[in-house]
């Protein structure tokens, strides 16, 4: 039975143990966006043993490329993008302390794996609720790679930012399971 | 011959891209109250709640629906009695789509294909708009208008069958191409299916195919049957909305049929995620 948790970040090991694909978790504290042109560039500093712009250890990315923001708002609209496009880079973020993910779609058997043995998880937030989770959202600010535009590497303060276990830490995936829970085989 | 002037399409395309942008039209809602009823999984039934409510602040707070604003993606039909004062049409709905993004905040999405950089300094703010434009009877210009997501696009694809494999052969691809996909497009979706005519026109024509109100059959009754058969074999799949498991994966299949080769079976799948922003207008 799926579980709700409402946690604040950055993550523990135990936090992570904690859940199951399926639960619900509502995230609040700081999380980091990232897509694919800065995670190429956080898997070279990490190769060439140089500073990151972030702590990674315990951090949570948000694979996102929000609207421009209007007049007075922290940021525009902002739901997750497909995450496989981060699929090469990922592994790596997780053997260096990166405890969660948050995108849609499918993930590969390595980012899988590397969630198993370095307790990570990935979480799914509702693609195309850009509107409504733009609104939880409560600051946001540019830390790195600014010419990126919307592919730049921002730290985000949210607040109960609902996400769904996608992959845990043991293996388990829910876009398996629930799939073959409602299947109709002829 | 009646004139149209230049600016007055700029105008038009621009307020038609803003609106798109936040209103999910009245089809496409319908479609997601219906699968919210029907769906048997909490959790996707959550996560369709959530759409609904999506679009609700989307269009009371005029915030964009989804992050993902799209290409912008035209099908224009031009009466032939219509002439346009003052500039070329492919500029004026480009130089519209240019201020509609700006001016809504939305987000320029165009990129060179290879170095990925971004051409908004090049070429224009998420420019260039896809345009297709046909000559028809008629002192009109109807312009058709989608805001494309990249998600979707990225599943859908095209094949050419060989002729024996007929009608189970279209199913078959449809339904492997939808179930490879899973949760990437953003389901519940509509399938826009070409079938026939040359390669690029299957193609064309499952992108016409989305631009249909969602869930409106084919003229022909022989192919809306059709459209009822693929809708029921694709929500056996069990994706779901998000891909965590649901009755409710396909809100509506559209298909465009066209002659074909004698040696060809052309089928083309084009996928919309929910968020199918559509709209048109008659100048």
């Amino acid at each position: 039975m799926s579980q709700v948790h409402y946690l604040t970040t950055p993550l523990s090991d135990e936090d992570v143990e904690n859940l199951k694909a399926g639960d619900i978790v509502y995230l609040s504290g700081i999380i980091f966006t990232a897509r694919d042109a800065a995670h190429k560039r956080l898997v070279d500093l990490i190769e060439n043993k140089e500073e990151l712009p972030f702590q990674l250890d315990g951090a949570v990315i948000y694979f996102v490329g929000p609207t421009p923001p209007k007049p007075g708002d922290p940021i525009g609209s902002a739901g997750p993008t497909t995450s496989y496009r981060m699929d090469s880079y990922s592994p790596t973020l997780i053997k260096h302390g990166l405890k969660g993910m948050i995108g849609k779609g499918k993930r590969n058997q390595e980012v899988k794996d590397a969630c198993k043995k370095y307790k990570a998880v990935y979480f799914g937030a509702t693609g195309g609720a850009g509107a409504l989770l733009g609104k939880l959202i409560k600051e946001a600010k540019v830390i790195a790679y600014e010419e990126l535009g919307p592919e730049a590497i921002r730290m985000l303060r949210v607040e109960n930012f609902p996400v769904t276990v996608i992959n845990d830490a043991y293996g388990n995936d829910l876009y398996e399971e629930g799939r073959k829970q409602y299947e109709v085989k002829d | 011959m009646r004139e149209i002037a230049y600016d007055d399409i700029v105008e038009a395309v621009k307020n038609m891209v803003i609106h798109t942008a936040t209103n999910l039209p009245e089809d496409a809602l319908k479609k997601l109250r219906e699968a919210q009823e029907k769906e048997k999984s909490p959790v996707a039934k959550k996560v369709l709640e959530q759409l609904l409510e999506n679009a609700d602040i989307a269009r009371e707070e005029k915030r964009p629906l989804c992050q993902d604003t799209g290409l912008a993606v035209y099908f224009i039909k031009v009466g032939q009695d219509v002439k346009i004062k003052g500039g070329l049409l492919k500029n004026a709905v480009n130089e519209g789509t240019e201020k509609g993004y700006i001016e809504g905040y939305l987000r320029a999405s165009t990129c060179d294909c290879f170095t990925r950089e971004n051409l908004k300094e090049k070429i224009g703010y998420n420019l260039p708009a896809v345009i297709h434009i046909d000559l028809v009877e008629g002192d009109r210009i109807e312009i058709a208008y989608a805001a494309k997501g990249g998600g979707s696009e990225n599943v859908s694809r095209a094949r050419v069958l060989a002729p024996a494999q007929g009608r189970q052969g279209v199913i078959d691809f449809v339904k492997e191409v939808i179930s490879d996909a899973g949760p990437n497009p953003c389901p519940p979706i509509i399938v826009g299916v070409g079938i026939g005519g040359t390669f690029e026109k299957a193609a064309i024509s499952s992108k016409y195919a989305l631009f249909r109100e969602a869930g409106e059959p084919n003229p022909d009754p022989d192919v809306a049957e059709f459209e009822k058969e693929l809708l029921f074999e694709l929500n056996k799949l069990g994706i779901g909305a998000m891909g965590m498991g649901g009755t409710q994966t396909v809100l509506a299949v559209h298909i465009e049929k066209n002659p074909c080769h004698i040696a060809s079976l052309p089928v083309s799948v084009n996928v919309q995620c929910h968020s199918s922003r559509h709209s048109h207008i008659t100048l």
